[in-house]
């Protein structure tokens, strides 16, 4: 078979069932096709040989019961992978070989599944571009000098490019959605609390969610089903009766409400999402459901609140990070200057000024007027979903203000890159599901997003309204292999 | 009014009150830490037990451990304060090479224990001692300076053990309420079974603030904090030291900085720190690891009913029920492996004597060889026996005494000493007549002596027919038989 890369993951998983494929020829192509993409610096580490091992192993004694079975999948350098350099695209991390391993990825290996890789992110999840990994800029696979976005970028392009089948990511802010918006890929990021934080390197510990990233809704349900799991090890992980989202997904989604909420149609926003979002509508009604025109009030605070809570979560989660017990030390006088020097040469710039608004905002004297109002805020932004999820079953919303833009276009402009996820985060703070799917091409021929944001815990119903939007709107990514 | 120990600090013009509260830290008693599975055992060799969570590795996330929250609980009740059914866990953020995840897991503005109480008998009666809260927190790992001459090294063990901060109100006032204080919380904790309560091995150590103000001022004078005190002994020697540098200030009308000070054991005295305006913006949030600690009513009524007698109750009852006086009461509740002790004595004996015995002679033997009653060279049962033989006339109290000397080597049974040795007291008055009309025969001038008025002989008698018995004479007996004798 030619192009075992281009099948998707339920595809591979037919072929290996039906011994079609053996999980050593998928790696292989996998790993082959790897080898000739590293003009997009989609891996910070990778594992090829120890998969093609693995491989092989598994062909030697094939179950074929697991959910994943001899798949190799690449994933976010933010899980944490035992005797597998994890760096969350830090210098700080540069060094560092965890002796243990994250639940989530844990869970996919227990289903058969093969570490084919580390991919490139942004600098500890902090960026909507990816340039701010200390590895390097990701190439979106769209075009030549595109970003992928971010933070999970290295994940998205490769996923888009081929490399892996499916991946998972890390979404704070909308890290998993908004590079699946800028490459035409399916990025969800479940309820908070469904996929265990155990294991991954924190940003944002009440905004972290791991999710699933693939080419079709059906590979993100049958990989949300592997990877969403109550754990004791995460005092924040919920248990909730799950479904299983992979053969409960229909296209039946009669009868529905779904939500479109006005604030969402932010000043300046371009012509090309407006339209877009107009045929996610249509789209919708052909499908059966009903629209509802709702309002979503604080939807305009959701972006201050954001980047007031998560850099304040950011500057303690990052603490540990002193040079004392491991990864990168820069050696000093003394103690104070050990700690400066390391924390200096071994965060990035913007992981720096995150850490500095962080500790700002929890300030004695400024604690109040910033951290614990964005709290309350970020309580009225739950309500607001609360509220409008009495009348909607699912909200229908653009992913990103914006299709992929160029690599160094807004690098000297935070608050320009921050506004990539306005429409992301208040998802994250409102602790929701919101699956981003492939929609249409702006102008340029770069894909769009739609987002479809979900009740709590109920995946399935997000799922089931992209699955049949999917059907309808038929999109294919246009890969040139112009890297090659 | 009585004359009180209260403590003064006087000057040529002025009498200067001292106003003491206490931060205590206690360690819970805990097999495991706060937030990690980790073993809490002292003195294991350093970074043996140390989990991925108590080292901050990337990921790693904290659990909260349920027991150590009973122990709070416990505490609580035993503290006689409010349990707060919804407390927070908050962090507390600061850098230090002992702290590995840069910040402190602790409780701040939602403690999981309110107000409560703690009564204090002292010489000139009782006096109550507010506690402003308690709150569950985890320890720092502990840098070690004196290994090498250029490089610190960090010890984690300790890291992420759980302690409890016990806040008491501003309400001691002198360097002996504190140590009745201390050492009454340590006697509820140990009874509760929540604190070891052992300071040489760091479980209990205090952070002490001192003010002074002129006697019938009421308002409070700025206070200092003088961190980390590790004995009772050394508490008071600083109160001591501080409260006079503070009133030496303020007569040379200088004022006081409020700021946090060391004691120096070797030199006695307190240091500055750091200033107020040094001092560390904690930056504390709560931690978003962590969901609210919530405690349910059921929760809490199950551990109530696990609440042993404690001391003020236990002091109540043997006063009550034994006819004990409130000191001998205080002295055997005041720890609850003597209270155990007498209880299992008291089992089968005595209480009178038991009390006497158990304060008197055992106290004597554990203090000369430097023991605690749990290590008692005489164990319950025995002295329970010994109490018995005297009791019901097999020995005299003073031959009961010997054989106590020979019962602390190995814990002997007094009964097989008593054969043994033939101790068994001469109880038969016809045996005891023979030897008492012997000693009146050899002693007729004495005799005459007493009866023409010198009543003091009679001692002397006693003890002469004490010596024909070899000591074994019942002497109510002899008493009574001689009495017939020389007054017939």
């Amino acid at each position: 078979m030619s192009d075992i890369t281009k099948l998707s993951l339920n595809e591979l998983i037919q072929n290996i069932r039906n011994k079609k494929l053996s999980s050593t020829e998928i790696t292989n192509s996998f790993i082959e096709r790897s080898e000739k993409s590293k003009k997009l610096n989609t891996y910070v580490t990778d594992n090829f040989s120890s998969a093609l091992e693995a491989a092989k192993i598994f062909d030697e004694k094939p179950n074929m019961d697991l959910k994943l079975p001899g798949i190799p999948i690449a994933v976010k350098d933010l899980f944490c992978t035992n005797g597998v350099r994890t760096t969350a695209g830090s210098n700080i991390l540069n060094n560092f070989i965890p002796p243990y391993e994250s639940t989530v990825t844990q869970s996919m290996w227990d289903e058969g599944a093969i570490l084919l890789g580390k991919l490139n992110c942004d600098e500890f999840a902090m960026g909507s571009s990816n340039e701010t990994s200390f590895f390097g800029n990701v190439q979106n696979p769209i075009g030549e000098n595109l970003v992928p976005g971010g933070s999970s970028g290295g994940s998205s392009a490769a996923l888009a490019a081929n490399l892996t089948p499916v991946t998972i990511g890390t979404d704070t802010g909308g890290s998993i959605r908004q590079p699946a918006s800028f490459t035409g890929t399916v990025g969800l990021k479940p309820t908070y609390g469904s996929c265990s934080r155990y294991g991954i390197v924190a940003f944002a510990s009440s905004l972290d969610q791991a999710g699933p990233m693939s080419q079709n809704v059906k590979d993100a349900a049958l990989l949300l089903e592997v990877i969403s799991k109550f754990d004791n090890k995460d005092s924040t992980s919920i248990d909730f009766k799950r479904n299983k989202y992979s053969s409960e997904l229909t296209n039946n989604i009669k009868g529905l409400k779904i939500g479109i909420p006005n604030e969402y149609r932010v000043e300046g926003m371009p012509k090309e999402i407006e339209d877009l979002w107009k045929k996610g509508i249509e789209i919708i009604k052909d499908c059966g459901a009903e629209i509802v025109d709702i309002s979503l009030p604080t939807t305009k605070y959701a972006l201050p609140t954001y980047y007031i809570v998560a850099p304040a979560e950011a500057s303690s989660n990052l603490a540990r990070y002193d040079g004392v017990k491991y990864g990168f030390r820069s050696e000093g006088e003394n103690l104070i200057d050990m700690y400066e020097k390391t924390r200096s040469e071994g965060f990035g710039e913007e992981v720096k000024r995150r850490i500095l608004i962080g500790t700002y905002v929890l300030s004695s004297g400024y604690y109040d007027a910033y951290y614990l109002k964005a709290q309350k805020v970020r309580q009225l932004i739950k309500k607001d979903f609360d509220n409008v999820y009495n009348n909607v079953d699912a909200i229908l919303t653009p992913s990103t203000p914006s299709s992929a833009f160029k690599i160094g276009e807004k690098t000297d402009d935070p608050v320009s890159m921050y506004l990539n996820d306005i429409f992301t985060v208040p998802v994250n703070l409102a602790g929701l599901p919101g699956i981003s799917i492939p929609a249409g091409i702006d102008n340029k021929g770069f894909p769009l997003g739609l987002q479809i944001i979900g009740k709590p815990f109920d995946e399935q119903t997000i799922l089931n309204i992209a699955y049949s939007m999917e059907e309808k709107i038929n999109f294919k990514n246009n890969i040139t292999d112009w890297w090659m | 009014m009585a004359e009180t120990n209260q403590f003064f600090i006087e000057r040529e013009q002025n009498k200067y009150e001292v106003v003491i509260g206490l931060e205590v830290h206690a360690q819970v008693t805990s097999a495991s830490k706060l937030f990690s599975s980790s073993p809490t055992k002292f003195g294991a060799e350093p970074n043996t037990q140390v989990s991925l969570v108590d080292a901050a590795f990337p990921g790693m996330l904290p659990v909260i451990n349920e027991f150590c929250v009973k122990q709070a609980i416990k505490t609580g009740i035993g503290l006689k304060a409010k349990i707060n059914k919804k407390s927070i866990f908050d962090r507390k953020n600061y850098f230090y090479a002992d702290l590995p995840q840069g910040y402190q897991i602790s409780q701040y503005k939602y403690p999981i224990i309110g107000e409560g109480k703690v009564i204090l008998d002292m010489a000139d009666g009782q006096k109550e001692i507010g506690i402003e809260r308690l709150h569950l927190e985890q320890d720092a790992g502990k840098s070690i300076h004196d290994i090498d001459p250029t490089n610190t090294f960090v010890d984690l063990n300790r890291s992420g053990v759980a302690l409890m901060e016990i806040v008491s109100k501003p309400d001691l006032r002198s360097p002996d309420e504190v140590n009745a204080y201390i050492k009454k919380l340590r006697s509820i904790m140990r009874y509760l079974g929540t604190c070891d309560g052992n300071m040489q091995e760091g479980s209990l150590r205090a952070d002490v603030n001192v003010s002074v103000r002129r006697q019938g001022d009421d308002n409070f004078g700025t206070r200092c904090e003088i961190k980390n005190v590790n004995s009772i002994k050394f508490m008071q020697m600083a109160i001591i030291y501080e409260a006079n540098r503070q009133v030496d200030l303020i007569e040379e009308g200088k004022s006081i900085d409020q700021e946090t000070r060391l004691f120096d054991t070797k030199k006695n005295e307190t240091r500055s720190m750091r200033s107020k305006e040094d001092a560390h913006d904690y930056r504390y949030f709560p931690d978003p690891d962590l969901l609210p600690l919530e405690i349910s009513d059921e929760f809490i009524s199950q551990i109530k009913d696990e609440i042993p007698e404690l001391p003020d109750e236990k002091k109540k009852r043997f006063i009550d029920k034994f006819n004990l006086s409130s000191y001998e009461a205080n002295i055997l509740v005041s720890d609850i492996d003597t209270s155990k002790y007498f209880e299992e004595v008291i089992k089968n004996s005595d209480v009178k004597l038991a009390t006497n015995w158990i304060t008197g002679e055992l106290f004597a033997v554990l203090n000369e060889k430097n023991l605690e009653i749990s290590e008692s060279p005489v164990s319950s049962n025995n002295l329970s026996k010994l109490i018995n033989l005297i009791k019901d006339g097999t020995i005299s109290g003073k031959i009961a005494k010997t054989i106590f000397e020979e019962m602390i080597d190995g814990d002997k049974d007094p009964q097989t000493i008593v054969d043994q040795k033939g101790l068994k007291q001469e109880s038969d008055p016809k045996a005891l007549e023979e030897l008492i009309n012997k000693v009146i025969k050899n002693n007729t001038s004495k005799v005459e002596e007493y009866k023409s008025g010198k009543e003091k002989l009679f001692g002397f008698f006693v003890g002469q027919v004490m010596k024909e018995s070899k000591g074994k004479g019942n002497p109510q007996l002899i008493n009574k038989i001689l009495k017939e004798k020389l007054n017939g």
